[in-house]
């Protein structure tokens, strides 16, 4: 911030970079302006005027996500005239659609809803419009309820702009707009791959899992941030779990790599962990067949085979093939075993295949 | 990685993922990077998309990224040192090099001139049936960008000649003084998901954790010292394919697999099985009864990642958290626990409360993770080298100097690869993975939804090829090899190519790896899973 340039907003001096806007000043210095269309990593689009901010001197309120800073600007981003502006757009956003927080399994996570009690929305202001889409589910992965969509273009943006996968857009016009993949056919017919950005970016219930209507909401579950287990790029992610089930997968927006990013296998393949097939004992082989086992009887077992095989053989009659799956404390703790306990450099994974 | 070790001193990704919207130009051979490594890929497509950036896409299949891509070079499977040699012959004879770094931190180039004066745009066209304009315009695009990033994966590094391979597109690097800039580097896309931590963490026959070598009498002190042993192996171990090559009296007698699938992931599955069947013991420890595991004398229940604390190294050596969330399944256990309460059976206590005593006791004696403790990862991870408490990270490697001081060209020269095609096997199979499973499917497989999407194992064939072996779309063959023969649906797609057809290998029942050629790259052990010829025969339908 060595351009000297300032900015006053809400009375404070702010200093700021050339090609802000208003609104990354504001965030840059944790001042609250509501957004719904606004999606970091895409081009704003200045959609939804929800950002309405007052700048002295205009004559108009001002997008602040497409108004760049400028020196010595005074913005407010609460003035009563800047409240009523908001009012009326969510009073405006609340009556496309059927917004019932009570069965919306998004309850807890929803811009609209938040904004809604935040500004104190009166939601009958205006008749709710018919629904003109039936929801899709056809697809394992993504439900989408076109009952909850406010056309906010956040969906499209992450689909074109984030994931250039270019699946889906906005389609017919008025009160037939849709957000639909190519042709208005189902995603699975398109060119959709499933990454699910479209649904971590969707700010209400309207693109949402399949499975969410039988999962606990937001406020049941806990999360934690892990790495990705499957490929090499180690996107950062937040599981949510409640009585050792998970149940959603989300993108970190905060972290490298992925910036909140996630592929398929990332989003929605974690039903493995809770998978009934999964070893839940140690299990050894008997008169040809393997039978379950107590831990105590199976590590002894593996540690008088490989010991005696060593005492006849030697060492390196003994090998480990380690994993690149585990963590590097797993694999460090194997190869310190081949080497140090067994006696032998036999170690190595399948880096190569 | 072998190969970019023997040339920079280090065998990981020389940038960073966020570098990719840096690039000016970015060449991406021998990855379906957007199957393989979406998240990825996406910041490919980005970099095409939001800042002009020009992708160039050298792959045997129509891949997605050739929809992106300005130029896509569609080689013969198996022929990759002939047409970067090429680019390097066109790059030095049109002088466009950058003399500067050429001359300051390489040495050879005198050589390299000679030894790739004979790869000739038409003498390459010959091998690779690229046609040559298309060669001289691919070096001229790489060679005029400021910046220009190659991303390959194992399209280029599981072939026999996959070390040369790289050690080629190394010496196309340096030419262009693309190492050590930002939107630069050649940069391997690790992938499963701590490959390059397993690497990192010694996981390997000849090296310890932070590839320090076994062979050498001061490493083998150090470490015996810090684990409180007398003295150490000081002979290398065998390689994967080494200890399940079988019989014979150097063979291993008694193999512990962790979290591997080898009669999956294996080259030729017949002669896998044969090899652990010729086994006096076997353990496997995983979260599955595997294909492997089934054959196992004892199997050992482990965690999976959701149930345990730790890290992972991605591919840009990012090292990052595992962080536990729920409790492990059942009786399953951390496999660093197992192993742990293994050692103290061998009167070998490892005293470890936590997998943080353990990153602390790595950091002791790994000098390129020294600087890496939880505390400090917890925001974005840290990036190796990271030699002390201070350091920053690494996010580029190589921007002053290389780890040998110059790096030397290698010159490498082009060899055909193992098995050719002929009358009786007419089509070159390669295999790779798809975007809705994951190495062997262990994991994947039990993902109802990931299976909807793709039940079962199809083998991809040209339009031309599906014609002219009479095959229509979703019909049954069995395709053959001189190895094996498996069953298949057909799926006819405009991605393959005409004379090439692929598999993915996650299917069990349908395992391509009946198929391929165990035949080895000689340094880096690496199985040529890019490259056989099988022939295709239409199956009748029954039942």
């Amino acid at each position: 911030m060595n351009s000297g340039n300032t900015m006053q907003i809400n009375g404070q001096n702010l200093p700021f970079q050339e090609g802000m806007t208003i609104l990354d000043v504001a965030r840059l210095h944790n001042i609250f302006i509501p957004t719904m269309c606004h999606l970091p990593g895409a081009p704003p689009t200045g959609a939804c005027r929800l950002c309405v901010v007052e700048v002295q001197g205009a004559r108009n309120l001002a997008a602040a996500c497409v108004t760049p800073a400028q020196r010595d600007m005074q913005i407010n981003t609460e003035s009563p005239r800047v409240v009523n502006s908001r009012r009326l757009t969510l009073q405006l956003l609340l009556a496309v659609g059927e917004h019932d927080c009570l069965l919306c399994p998004s309850s807890g996570q929803c811009v609209l809803q938040d904004l809604a009690y935040r500004y104190q929305v009166n939601p009958k202001r205006f008749a709710p419009r018919t629904v003109m889409h039936r929801t899709e589910a056809v697809n394992p992965f993504i439900l989408r309820d076109f009952s909850k969509c406010v056309l906010c273009g956040r969906c499209v943006q992450a689909c074109c702009d984030i994931q250039v996968n270019d699946a889906i857009s906005h389609a017919y016009r008025g009160i037939k707009s849709k957000i639909a993949a190519a042709g208005d056919r189902p995603l699975k017919e398109s060119d959709c791959v499933f990454c699910g950005e479209c649904m971590q970016a969707c700010p209400v219930g309207s693109i949402i899992p399949v499975e969410s209507r039988q999962s606990p909401r937001i406020w049941e579950t806990h999360k934690v941030k892990t790495t990705c287990g499957y490929c090499g790029v180690g996107c950062q992610m937040y599981l949510h779990h409640r009585d050792g089930v998970l149940y959603r997968v989300e993108g970190d927006i905060q972290s490298p790599p992925n910036y909140g990013s996630l592929c398929v296998k990332g989003r929605f393949g974690f039903r493995f962990v809770n998978s009934s097939s999964r070893l839940q004992t140690p299990l050894v082989r008997e008169n040809g067949s393997l039978r379950p086992a107590g831990w105590q009887e199976a590590l002894d077992r593996v540690h008088e085979r490989l010991d005696s095989i060593r005492q006849s053989h030697g060492p390196d009659a003994l090998g480990i093939l380690a994993s690149a799956r585990t963590t590097n404390e797993d694999s460090y703790v194997a190869q310190k075993f081949a080497r140090a306990v067994l006696g032998t450099n036999n170690i190595d994974h399948c880096a190569r295949l | 990685m072998a190969g970019l070790a023997r040339v920079l001193g280090s065998g990981a990704m020389t940038n960073s993922i966020s570098d990719i919207e840096k690039a000016h130009v970015l060449l991406v051979t021998g990855s379906n990077t957007t199957e393989t490594h979406p998240v990825l890929a996406a910041a490919i497509k980005r970099a095409v998309k939001h800042r002009g950036a020009k992708l160039i896409v050298v792959d045997p299949r129509r891949i997605k990224l050739t929809r992106f891509a300005h130029i896509w070079l569609r080689q013969n499977p198996g022929t990759d040192t002939a047409w970067i040699n090429c680019l390097l012959h066109v790059i030095i004879n049109e002088d466009m090099l950058d003399q500067e770094f050429v001359d300051n931190r390489t040495r050879g180039l005198d050589r390299l001139r000679e030894h790739v004066s004979r790869y000739t745009p038409e003498y390459a066209a010959g091998i690779t049936g690229i046609p040559p304009e298309k060669l001289v315009q691919t070096a001229r695009m790489y060679a005029r960008a400021p910046a220009a990033a190659i991303l390959y994966t194992m399209g280029i590094t599981q072939h026999t000649s996959g070390t040369g391979n790289v050690m080629a597109l190394a010496d196309l690097a340096m030419l262009c003084g693309n190492l050590g800039i930002p939107g630069g580097g050649v940069n391997p896309l690790r992938g499963q998901n701590n490959v390059q931590g397993a690497c990192d963490m010694g996981a390997l026959p000849d090296v310890y954790s932070g590839y320090q070598k076994v062979a050498v009498p001061e490493n083998r002190d150090k470490m015996a010292r810090a684990w409180n042993v007398k003295s150490l192996p000081h002979k290398p171990g065998l390689k994967l394919t080494g200890m399940l090559a079988g019989s014979g009296e150097d063979a291993v007698k008694a193999l512990y697999v962790i979290g591997e699938n080898p009669v999956l992931s294996d080259p030729d599955v017949q002669h896998t099985r044969q090899a652990l069947q010729n086994l006096e013991f076997l353990v496997v420890q995983d979260i599955f009864l595997t294909e492997t595991a089934s054959m196992a004398d004892v199997v050992l229940p482990a965690c999976s990642f959701a149930e345990k604390d730790g890290t992972f190294t991605n591919t840009e050596r990012r090292v990052q958290r595992v962080r536990q969330a729920i409790d492990p399944l059942g009786e399953s256990r951390p496999d660093w626990i197992i192993i742990r309460d293994l050692g103290s059976r061998f009167g070998h206590p490892m005293p470890y409360r936590s997998s943080q005593d353990i990153m602390q006791e790595i950091a002791s004696v790994t000098p390129s993770y020294a600087g890496i403790d939880y505390l400090r990862l917890e925001k974005k991870g840290l990036q190796w080298p990271c030699t002390h408490q201070e350091h920053p990270g690494t996010p580029i490697l190589h921007s002053r100097e290389f780890a040998s001081g110059r790096a030397e060209f290698q010159c490498v020269d082009y060899t055909p690869p193992a098995e050719k095609i002929d009358a009786d096997y007419p089509l070159w199979l390669t295999t790779g993975r798809s975007l809705y499973h994951y190495h062997t499917g262990s994991m994947t497989r039990k993902v109802r939804g990931l299976n909807t999407l793709e039940r079962e194992c199809c083998l991809e064939i040209s339009p031309q090829d599906a014609q002219e072996a009479g095959l229509n779309d979703q019909d049954r063959v069995s395709v053959r090899s001189r190895r094996g023969e498996i069953s298949t649906r057909v799926r006819i797609s405009p991605a393959a190519v005409p004379g090439t057809v692929f598999i993915p290998f996650h299917f069990a029942e349908a395992a391509a790896n009946v198929l391929t050629n165990p035949a080895l790259d000689p340094v880096a052990g690496v199985p040529e899973y890019k490259v056989c010829a099988v022939y295709i025969e239409r199956k009748q339908e029954t039942g």
